[in-house]
């Protein structure tokens, strides 16, 4: 099966090879592909700012760059890796993919939209690339006011609109996932048959579609209030910069389960197959998904503890800040469970896997200091929060990403990568990220504050141990992106189904056709029932 | 008016309907997938305006004196006529897509278009309004002017009022653009009672930008008891 | 040469306390993290595939395994929550005897002023072993002052006052850092805190700074920019009696009642029209640009302290 000779036959991908074919299309999988070489695009915009700040910090006093520099690179590494990388990385390129093909439709609810959330998104960030390039931003990804209504020098305006416009893709991709799985599925597939992906993806838009648009008004007040000059958050003219505040985090504490979730499907779908075992526990993970995204909006007080919002408001936050952790230790639990008597394949989206495991529960847990209130006076705006979220955005979401990609690739491709080169790449990305970011937590503890472009001698051994780190983490996001390119035309052969995996998609072709299945499949049990192994896969 | 094409109108057989799309199976299908498409759209309105009214009743809970003494400039005649010309429109629209429902195509169109009508006038009235607005100084920013203690937060109330009729003004145009494609719609015979979806939708939109005026007229207009 | 720190001074005396939650943090986070990592570990190694084990599964879920593992994180979770809370609630609460200074914050520096009058820039000395409130405002953006040897952090907030308390319980110097971004300078506005013996305090009190305090300022202050010509002792004055205001009750036009603590006071100069005390009219013009933060502050200690003044009373003691 792995020795065919080259995918005979029309698929997605050479359906059409004209520049017209790829950016009118309506189908979802090429729309997929748009969106992959978008973000993936913006991941290196993203890490090589981070590269220069690093370097920047490895002296206490260096000046490598301007204070002014600086600032505009601690804010541009934010706002691209967040709103450009990160919210729609799964979603747009993995959940666009295979959403249709895991309920068994020839494509999503509105084909069009979906192709108008890729030119929406293309859109948003130009606009905000020409901020950046124009002058920059120097506000920190949160903008907090009155410095940035009133006070910064740089382009506001144009990155709040640029960021307004970026915000109506997400709501697009989340409205069309919703739909579909609502209205689309196959005959036969109830929602307690669908893959978990689809679960944690369905949680996902609920969050996209209900967020977004508070963050879309909030980001065009302080453009307005920019240009104009009139006063809702400056308190110098009678506005209230706490508002701010609040309006801003009700939207970007549930983004971070927008970066989270989709992620977690991966994690579900890839430890299924690599133990050939159905989720332990499936109903809980699916319900988990959408606790996660209901409590989510319930905690955006926790970035607020000392920014003199009241004490009894905290206190509500605070508790339900620990309850919006369960959820998530629910499917760590439940994942680990999985394992217990399965069939361990140790293929690199599963090396992924545990990674992810490991450095989300560590991310997690970090997140428990922060919810206690007396400890996060200390920690918060330190470098103890820039470790936590890399620890869940990097070492979670991340991983999850370089996990999906890695277990969807034939799928997407037909090809197969170099599995020598994903393992040692997955560990090289392991070794790289903690290093980077354990001796962050140090850092914090000790009180160096984050955003911070000098800082006392006493900080620098932890400083040039995390540079060295993020230097290997580099290394470790280049290899891939070789070695995957190379597999397009010299990967082995995939075949409809490597791994052996249950869910629809892996019984079509790789590449599969445009319309994904021949005829409509009719599915008449869950999404995990794994047959004997008769043979073992050698490999 | 007469319409030579639409001599058999009510006969659904002569409706030349849109077909339907590749990833459905039925039009059934395809019809509650836009109904549930635009009630999710709808919530994100809901989101969307909420941080505008968020905003406003955060200022108003700080400032309740500033915001009476602001709210006595505003025209109450005129807000109470855009609130019957909106209300009115929305029953045209239902009856509009009642009418599409029904496979009455000459009525379908002359309700779309008194709704239009309707619409229009909402945002002629509102134009009044503005215009009047700047002249009397009331337009935040560089030429604002009130005299009086609190002067700033008036301007606070004016920044919020212009911000949200504003928002509502731009989604009444993009309304009344929908509507010029569903009327021309109906003008090519799209519609019939097996196929009359968009219409529909249509309708939701309207009937909710209609309910985002009815927040906003005692909120911003009925504060200051006027008479 | 330079030590390899693991934790900050623990110099205030809440310090210990964070730090023992911080510890029982890091317990709970490790017994987790050990447990799912061995976990983990053993599960892919014995299942590998191609293994010979038993692998019969009994079920493919477990309610009692779910709601065990449910119910104990939310008890833990609970338990930290109270531990903290009481804890934070500490550090909300100053005693009534605490030392006041004010602090204001501005792009980029600290501006520190002492009740006796001393003002310190990026500076702040005090006295070990006796309470210190702080009394905070910001100039400009939102500014941030954290002391990690006490464990302590407050936003600074432009138009109010916020404030944090400590009791230093080690003599020293200790960083002080400005914690939330507030542009170019941000990781310039640094400073020291310095912990002294009272009675070095008090010898440092009495030679560095001027010998006016800062209600005495402020009295002058009120007299210079006419303030007494409305807000004069009798009930006729046009404006309202300002002599044991502080503290009190205060009934508005529009029939709220709010307390008149610093924030008021210090809005009514900034913002007359805000809040209209019923009976009075709307005419007392703004003082924004005409004093500046430190001055307002003067003014505001020394309205605190004018006759009769509640909080002045409670201080005294």
């Amino acid at each position: 099966m792995s020795h065919e000779t080259a995918v005979e036959g029309t698929n997605y991908l050479n359906n059409g090879y004209s520049l017209r074919s790829w950016f009118l299309t309506t189908d979802h999988k090429r729309i997929a592909i748009l969106y992959l070489f978008t973000i993936v695009l913006f991941f290196f915009v993203g890490g090589s700012f981070a590269v220069l700040m690093r370097l920047e910090l490895m002296s206490p006093q260096g000046t490598l760059v301007q204070a002014e520099t600086y600032n505009k690179l601690f804010t541009m590494h934010g706002i691209v890796m967040i709103f450009f990388f990160l919210i729609p990385s799964i979603p747009a390129v993995l959940g666009n993919f295979l959403i249709p093909m895991m309920v068994g439709a020839r494509d999503l609810a509105f084909p069009r939209l979906n192709l108008l959330s890729w030119y929406v998104f293309v859109a948003g960030a130009s606009v905000t690339l020409f901020a950046l390039v124009t002058g920059g931003l120097d506000t920190g990804w949160t903008f907090y006011t009155p410095f940035s209504t009133s006070y910064s020098n740089t382009r506001v305006v144009p990155a709040m609109v640029g960021i307004f416009i970026t915000g109506f893709s997400s709501i697009l991709t989340g409205l069309n996932f919703i739909v579909t799985v609502h209205k689309m599925r196959a005959p036969g597939l109830t929602w307690f048959r669908l893959p978990l992906f689809v679960w944690s993806l369905y949680a996902t838009s609920l969050v996209m579609v209900l967020a977004t648009p508070v963050l879309a008004i909030t980001v065009a007040m302080v453009a307005f209030e920019r240009a104009t000059g009139i006063g809702i958050f400056n308190p110098a003219i009678g506005g209230d910069p706490l508002l701010f505040q609040h309006l801003f985090w009700f939207y970007s504490h549930p983004a971070v389960y927008i970066m989270i979730l989709p992620a977690m499907g991966v994690v579900s779908e890839v430890i299924a197959t690599f133990s050939r075992k159905e989720v332990f526990g499936y109903r809980f993970v699916a319900a988990a998904s959408l606790a996660i995204a209901v409590y989510g909006f319930l905690v955006w007080g926790h970035h607020m503890f000392v920014s003199g919002q009241s004490v009894y408001a905290g206190l509500v936050f605070s508790i339900l800040s620990y309850l919006v952790a369960i959820p998530s230790a629910v499917k760590v639990f439940n994942w680990t469970a999985t394992l217990y008597k399965g069939q361990i394949w140790f293929q690199t989206p599963l090396l992924y896997a545990f990674g992810f495991i490991g450095l989300f529960t560590i991310g997690g847990l970090t997140g428990l200091f922060l919810a206690a209130m007396a400890v996060d006076v200390h920690l918060t705006d330190t470098y103890f929060i820039v470790a936590h979220f890399h620890y869940i955005m990097v070492g979670g979401a991340v991983m999850g990403f370089m996990a999906g990609i890695h277990y969807w690739w034939p799928k997407i491709t037909g090809r197969l990568y170099p599995e020598g080169w994903a393992k040692f790449s997955a560990l090289v990305l392991f070794v790289g990220f903690n290093l980077t970011f354990f001796p962050q937590f140090l850092l914090g503890y000790l009180g160096m504050p984050r955003r911070y472009y000098h800082y006392p001698p006493e900080f620098q051994v932890l400083n040039v141990l995390s540079t060295a780190g993020a230097s290997i983490l580099g290394v470790g996001y280049l290899i891939p992106l070789i070695y995957l390119l190379w597999s397009l035309k010299r990967g082995k052969v995939a075949g409809a189904n490597p791994w052996g995996a249950t869910t629809l998609e892996w019984q079509t072709a790789s590449p599969p056709i445009t319309q994904n299945f021949p005829t409509t499949p009719v599915v008449t049990s869950g999404s995990y029932e794994f047959p004997a192994l008769e043979e073992v896969h050698s490999e | 008016m007469s319409f030579p094409h639409w001599r058999k109108s009510t006969v659904s057989d002569h409706a030349h309907p849109t077909p339907v799309a590749h990833q459905f199976d039925d039009r059934e299908q395809q019809t509650e997938v836009g109904r549930l498409g635009m009630w999710l759209f709808l919530a994100t309105e809901i989101l969307f305006f909420g941080g505008l009214f968020t905003a406003y009743l955060v200022m108003r809970w700080k400032w309740p004196e500033a915001f009476a003494v602001a709210n006595s400039k505003m025209d109450v005649t005129l807000g109470a006529i855009n609130t019957a010309v909106l209300l009115t429109s929305s029953l045209t629209m239902a009856l509009g897509v009642r009418a599409a429902q029904l496979g009455r195509g000459k009525g379908s169109f002359a309700l779309i278009i008194a709704t239009m009508v309707f619409g229009l006038a909402f945002l002629g009235i509102k134009a009044v309004e503005y215009a009047r607005k700047f002249q009397e100084g009331l337009f935040p920013g560089p030429g604002f002017v009130f005299e009086g203690a609190t002067g700033r937060q008036v301007e606070t109330f004016f920044s919020l009022y212009f911000m949200m009729t504003g928002l509502h003004a731009l989604h009444m145009v993009v309304g009344i653009g929908i509507l010029t494609v569903i009327a021309a719609m109906i003008r090519r015979g799209r519609f019939s009672p097996d196929y009359y979806a968009p219409v529909e939708i249509s309708g939701l939109y309207w009937h909710f930008v209609d309910i985002i005026w009815i927040f906003l007229f005692p909120l911003l207009y009925l504060i200051h008891p006027h008479l | 040469m330079s030590s390899f720190p693991l934790l900050p001074d623990q110099a205030s005396a809440n310090a210990g306390s964070i730090d023992a939650l911080f510890f029982a943090l890091v317990g709970v986070s490790l017994f987790f993290i050990i447990l799912i990592t061995v976990l983990l570990f053993v599960f892919a190694v014995r299942y590998r595939r191609g293994n010979r084990v038993d692998r019969e599964i009994r079920r493919k879920d477990n309610l009692k395994l779910e709601l065990t593992w449910i119910i104990i994180p939310t008890l833990i979770s609970l338990g930290i929550f109270v531990w903290s809370s009481y804890l934070y609630f500490q550090g909300k609460t100053p005693p009534a005897d605490a030392m006041e200074i004010y602090v204001t914050g501005k792009q980029w520096m600290w501006k520190i002023q002492h009740q006796r009058g001393n003002r310190e820039i990026n500076e702040l000395h005090v006295p070990l072993g006796q309470p210190v409130k702080l009394v905070m405002t910001s100039q400009d953006v939102i500014h941030s002052f954290f002391i990690p040897a006490f464990r302590i952090k407050q936003d600074v907030l432009p138009g109010r006052y916020t404030t944090e308390w400590f009791t230093a319980t080690r003599v020293g110097e200790y960083h002080l850092f400005c914690a939330e971004y507030c542009g170019t300078s941000h990781s310039g506005m640094i400073g020291r805190v310095v912990v002294m013996e009272p009675m070095d305090f008090e010898r440092w009190l009495a030679t560095s700074g001027n010998n006016e305090t800062m209600a005495s300022a402020g009295e002058q202050l009120f007299r210079t920019y006419g303030c007494a010509a409305c807000h004069q002792e009798a009930s006729s004055s046009r404006g309202p009696v300002l002599a044991g205001l502080a503290g009190s009750a205060v009934k508005l036009q529009d029939g709220r009642t709010v307390i008149a603590d610093r924030g008021y006071l210090q809005e009514s100069i900034n913002d007359p029209g805000a809040k209209i005390v019923a009976g009075y009219s709307p005419i007392m013009p703004t003082y924004r640009t005409t004093l500046n933060q430190e001055q307002l502050n003067q003014i505001v200690e020394y309205l605190l302290t004018m006759d009769g003044g509640v909080a002045a009373t409670a201080r005294r003691n």
